[in-house]
């Protein structure tokens, strides 16, 4: 794959995306505060930052295995958006997925410390999630089939 | 016989088989010091000591011994790590009084007629109660005060005659009549006594022979505004007088009266004699060695006596001429004892007589040339005696260098002055003695030999080095590495102080800051949010939020301009302040972004991402039909059920969709939301108290169940849980909580900074005797304070610990309103009780925040399709890793949906599981 651009909202090539599926309403969702969805039957978490983009990670915290990101406390370190796990409080990057701070503690067997993210489009004000998820830089190697 | 002696140490005999023997007669506190200090050090393990203790049990902090009336519990006055007494080489014979010594064989031998050989004896027999010679001193009714034994026969008699008191009264009910008290001694321990006799109900009246009352320690002056102080107590004071004699009771034939030299008399039921100590000599006398002139075994300043291979240390040496009865510096002695056995030259540095009384409400201390002794001393003075206060300074000709100082009402100054002895002091002597905020008091910088936790003997260079050479960067870690503060705490301000001094000096950074977008702490963020009057984050944060320096990224754009959008340390902060100012609900608009994980539901999530549900149940108390209706929701949901700490119910295995179904039900029957999730008032936990116990004093479950009804719903920077119970059994162990409220026979004593947990605190006592108003509203300021000025998940032992003047000055502010804000702190709480709506019941009348509790936002009833559980002792749990592997592979073998929809059980399904 080519390396794409880790803003998934932007820059995501549709062919990497496939499908696009509709999701909700950008109203349906509040600044800052996630929600999960199911896209194409996989668990999602959504987050609507200030600025009106919506990005999409996975549903699963690595560091517990519960499916719980969406309830996580969104913020900024260094300015870039992040989101806590809410289970152990790992900081995870919203934008790759990247797990900035792993708090001291290390990923369930078989999953990841970075999160997927899926590419997200928001089009007259529709939230669209790509059917397949985005293909960070390769900062750390990402194992899709941990998922 | 004093100065060094020839031959120094004693050395292992040549060719010896294994570690010496060393022989500790005495189970005190100084034999503990001594052991202590031996372990410590004997790294080779070149001893073995075998401690004989007369009392039966380990040696106790007898410092603290009034301590016992309140707690009532030995182990509360335990010392040191109670697993010295399991270290191999020391063996403790408890009950096992020696009672003779062969200084030629080289044998003691104990009670029950077994010889023990020894290479060293160190006698650490301590002192007895000292009886004057007063005809009737033996009478029944007479204690002395110096083992727990004593204090346990003490309140035994007191509780006896309080309820041979108790008259019934023809009208119904009783009548009490008070047990008299008197106190012979008006010294450190009669003040003490008297406390203690107070404590357990009596009355108290101290008589003091001199002119007034501790008048080894402080002077005249001082002594008048101790009377007024200690009368203020309920506490009479008689001085002046000589007791003649003590005159039976012709009906009881206990002690009934107390006849004085000026004619005077007191009826009393119980008399305690505080009059002093005599060294406990008798071995050292039969075996030969020196006696001083007033007692105890000779020393030189090695603490060794004329026998090279017989010490004495603690009350029972007379060193330097003279015994001490104070515990430090036989504690010194201890360690000069264990420094020469391993072979060192310590020599004894002098006693430190410096002595500072903590009896509730009552501030004396002295150190120093009390008396202005010194040629040409000069004593400034600083009196007020509407306050009770009187303040001394002794200072030498040229009013310069400090020799010692009295503290009566004010003994703030004491902790920075004590170490000062001997130095000059700094710019005016006078602004030291003026009351706070009165004078500007220079900043003392201590010499690094001056001492300044006399109890460990630890000097200011120590607590200076554990900073700059072993990198302690707080005061917990300053105190584990140095021992500092670790024994009475009285010398804990001045830790800090040095600590912070010594931190800054090394350029470490104390910071406040909450985290990278807050420079404040959360006291000082309360405070700036509270006078700015915001209500949002975003004001919050636009306001007072850092701003970092523009970075800019190669090609020059600037990539950071504004102080960012907060974290989970910093949001769940703001969150608390703004609840706590009363902001409306926790889940109104931005503020919903702001709750940590468990607020964010306002349930508790557990490991599989599900939650747990706890109602409210104030006090404990609950229905019948309650607990029916908790039974039923749970079994309707299917949710596994525990009986919390805090007597209450829990309910495990909700998912976010369940949780509004779950509270509709609750709600509708009449309950509310228990905040189990929050930072914020949990439980008040209480005993069954007087309604039904046979021994309880007064309604526990009726104050905690109005003190849940007034608090809950409060929201603090760590959790609160309260306890109250309903005597001094202590059955809702109120003092391991926050607050602690234990019932006496005239209204409620108040502890608190208790907490269970990982680092569990037993409550302090903050105030006695309270009615039910005062009891509430001075839980209301303690409360309400701690909101306001604690630091983020700092619970409230930490906050009194860390509260510059501990808990004496929270008092002040608390009891005495010394800062002015008690109506501020009145108003807030009657504000919260006010504002007070149950947050569920908010929620589910609420369609635009009820929509949140969706599973999915394209699917809101869709459960989540990745939980799996197992039933075990006919209940749920969450599958482990293991056992979803094991029955994914069983059905992928039956040739089932490996994927199965929805939370399933999958295994040990005997239970029906609607969920």
């Amino acid at each position: 794959m080519s390396a794409v651009s880790h803003a998934p909202s932007t820059g995501a090539d549709p062919d990497d995306v496939g499908e696009w599926e509709r999701i909700c309403l950008l109203r349906d969702l509040l600044v800052e505060r996630g929600v999960a969805a199911l896209v194409g039957g996989v668990q999602v978490a959504l987050f609507r930052l200030p600025g009106d983009e919506v990005r999409a990670v996975q549903q699963r915290d690595p560091f517990s295995g519960a499916n719980v990101m969406s309830r996580g406390i969104v913020g900024t370190r260094g300015g870039v958006p992040t989101v806590a796990g809410p289970m152990y409080k790992q900081v995870f990057d919203l934008a790759t997925g990247r797990c900035l701070d792993k708090v001291g503690f290390e990923p369930v067997a078989g999953l990841a410390e970075d999160l997927v993210t899926w590419p997200v489009e928001v089009r007259a004000g529709v939230v669209h999630v790509g059917a397949r998820p985005a293909v960070t830089v390769p900062a750390a190697d990402v194992d899709l089939d941990a998922r | 016989m004093t100065g060094p002696q020839p031959d120094p140490a004693p050395h292992p005999a040549p060719g010896a088989a294994g570690p010496r023997h060393l022989v500790v007669v005495g189970g005190g506190m100084v034999a503990q010091r001594l052991v202590e200090a031996l372990r410590a050090r004997d790294d080779a393990g070149a001893w073995r000591i075998s401690v004989f203790a007369e009392e039966p049990r380990k040696p106790y902090d007898r410092v603290a011994l009034t301590s016992y009336f309140s707690a009532r519990d030995p182990e509360e006055l335990t010392l040191g790590d109670p697993a010295l007494w399991d270290d191999e080489l020391v063996t403790l014979h408890r009950d096992c009084k020696v009672t003779e010594i062969d200084r030629q064989a080289r044998t003691v031998t104990d009670r029950l007629g077994r010889v023990h050989a020894y290479d060293e004896l160190v006698l650490a027999t301590g002192s007895s109660a000292a009886m004057p010679p007063i005809p009737g001193n033996e009478l029944p009714g007479v204690f002395v005060y110096r083992t727990i034994d004593d204090v346990a026969a003490l309140r035994g008699w007191v509780e006896e005659k309080r309820a041979s008191g108790e008259v019934a009264l023809r009208e119904g009910g009783t009548f009490e009549r008070p047990v008299r008290g008197a106190v012979i001694g008006g010294g450190l321990l009669g003040l003490e006594a008297a406390g203690a006799l107070k404590a357990l109900g009596a009355q108290a009246t101290v008589i003091q022979f001199g002119t007034h009352m501790m008048d080894a320690q402080i002077d005249l002056g001082g002594g008048q505004a101790l009377k007024r102080l200690i009368n203020d107590m309920g506490i009479a004071v008689r001085c002046s007088s000589a007791t003649q004699e003590m005159k039976v009771s012709r009906t009881t034939g206990h002690v009934g009266r107390l006849d004085f030299g000026d004619g005077g008399r007191l009826d009393v039921d119980v008399v305690v004699v505080a009059t002093g100590v005599r060294p406990r000599d008798e071995l050292a006398r039969t075996a030969g060695l020196e006696i001083g002139a007033r007692g105890g075994a000779v020393v030189d300043l090695g603490c060794r006596t004329a026998d090279e291979h017989v010490w004495a240390i603690g009350e029972v040496a007379c060193i330097e001429g003279r015994c001490i009865g104070l515990v430090a510096p036989g504690y010194a002695m201890a360690e000069v004892v264990a420094d020469r056995l391993l072979g060192g030259e310590a020599t004894f540095p002098g006693a430190d007589t410096a002595t500072k009384l903590k009896l509730q409400g009552v501030d004396v201390a002295s150190f120093g040339d009390a008396f202005a002794r010194t040629e040409g001393a000069m004593e400034l003075v600083y009196a007020d005696p509407v306050a009770g206060v009187y303040k001394k300074l002794v200072l030498s000709d040229d009013a310069r260098t400090l020799l010692g100082g009295v503290f009566v009402g004010d003994a703030t100054p004491y902790a920075s002055l004590r170490p000062m002895v001997g130095a000059e002091l700094p710019g005016d002597p006078g602004a030291f003695l003026l009351p706070e905020g009165g004078g500007c008091a220079p900043a003392l910088e201590l010499p690094d030999d001056a001492t300044v936790c006399s109890c460990n003997n630890v000097s200011a260079g120590t607590i200076r080095g554990a900073v700059t050479e072993h990198g302690c960067t707080d005061l917990a870690g300053v105190k584990a590495c140095t021992k500092a503060g670790t024994s009475c705490g009285s010398c804990l301000p001045l830790v800090k102080k040095i600590t912070t001094a010594e931190l800054t000096r090394a350029g470490v950074e104390v910071s406040n800051a909450l985290c990278e977008h807050f420079d404040m702490s959360r006291a000082q963020l309360f405070d700036a949010v509270r006078v700015a009057d915001l209500h949002t984050f975003s004001e919050i944060i636009g306001r007072f939020g850092r701003v970092p320096e523009p970075v800019a990224d190669t090609e020059g754009a600037v990539l950071v301009r504004d102080a960012g959008r907060g974290c989970d340390i910093c949001k769940p902060v703001v969150a608390s302040v703004l609840a706590s100012l009363g902001n409306g609900h926790i889940l109104d608009g931005e503020q919903a972004t702001l709750q940590d994980t468990n607020d964010h539901v306002m349930a508790n999530m557990q490991k599989d991402g599900t939650y747990s549900v706890v109602p409210r149940v104030p006090g404990g108390e609950i229905t019948p039909d309650g607990l029916l209706v908790i039974g039923q929701v749970a079994k309707d949901f299917g949710l596994y059920t525990k009986i919390t700490g805090g007597q209450r119910i829990d309910m495990f295995g909700a998912r976010i969709e369940q949780l509004p179904h779950i509270w509709r039900r609750l709600v509708e029957h009449g309950f509310e939301s228990g905040h189990a999730y929050g930072k914020s008032l949990r439980t008040v936990k209480s005993c069954v108290g007087s309604t039904w116990c046979r021994f309880g004093v007064q309604d526990s479950v009726g104050m905690a169940v109005e003190l849940e009804l007034r608090y809950r719903g409060l929201r603090s920077p760590h959790k609160l849980k309260l306890g109250v119970s309903g005597c001094a059994r202590e059955c809702a162990e109120a003092r391991g909580k926050d607050v602690g409220v234990i019932a006496t026979d005239k209204g409620w004593n108040m502890y608190v900074g208790g907490n269970g947990g990982f680092t569990p605190r037993h409550a302090q006592l903050l105030a006695e005797d309270l009615t039910s108003e005062e009891l509430i509203r001075t839980i209301d300021r303690f409360l309400m304070y701690y909101i306001r000025t604690a630091d983020r998940l700092q619970r409230t032992a930490a906050w009194v610990e860390d509260f510059e003047g501990g808990l004496d000055a929270i008092r002040e502010v608390i009891l005495e309103d010394s800062l002015g804000i008690g109506a501020d702190l009145d108003a807030a709480m009657v504000g919260h009780v006010g504002a007070y709506e149950d947050e569920w019941r908010a929620v589910l009348e609420d369609p635009e925040k009820l929509r949140r509790f969706g599973s999915f936002v394209n699917a809101p009833a869709e459960p989540d399709p990745d939980l799996a559980y197992v039933t075990e002792r006919g209940q749920i749990r969450p599958a482990t890793a293991a056992e979803r592997a094991a029955a994914l592979e069983s059905a992928r073998a039956a040739g089932n949906d490996p994927v199965p929809a929805g939370p399933v059980v999958i295994a040990g399904s005997t239970l029906e599981v609607r969920r």
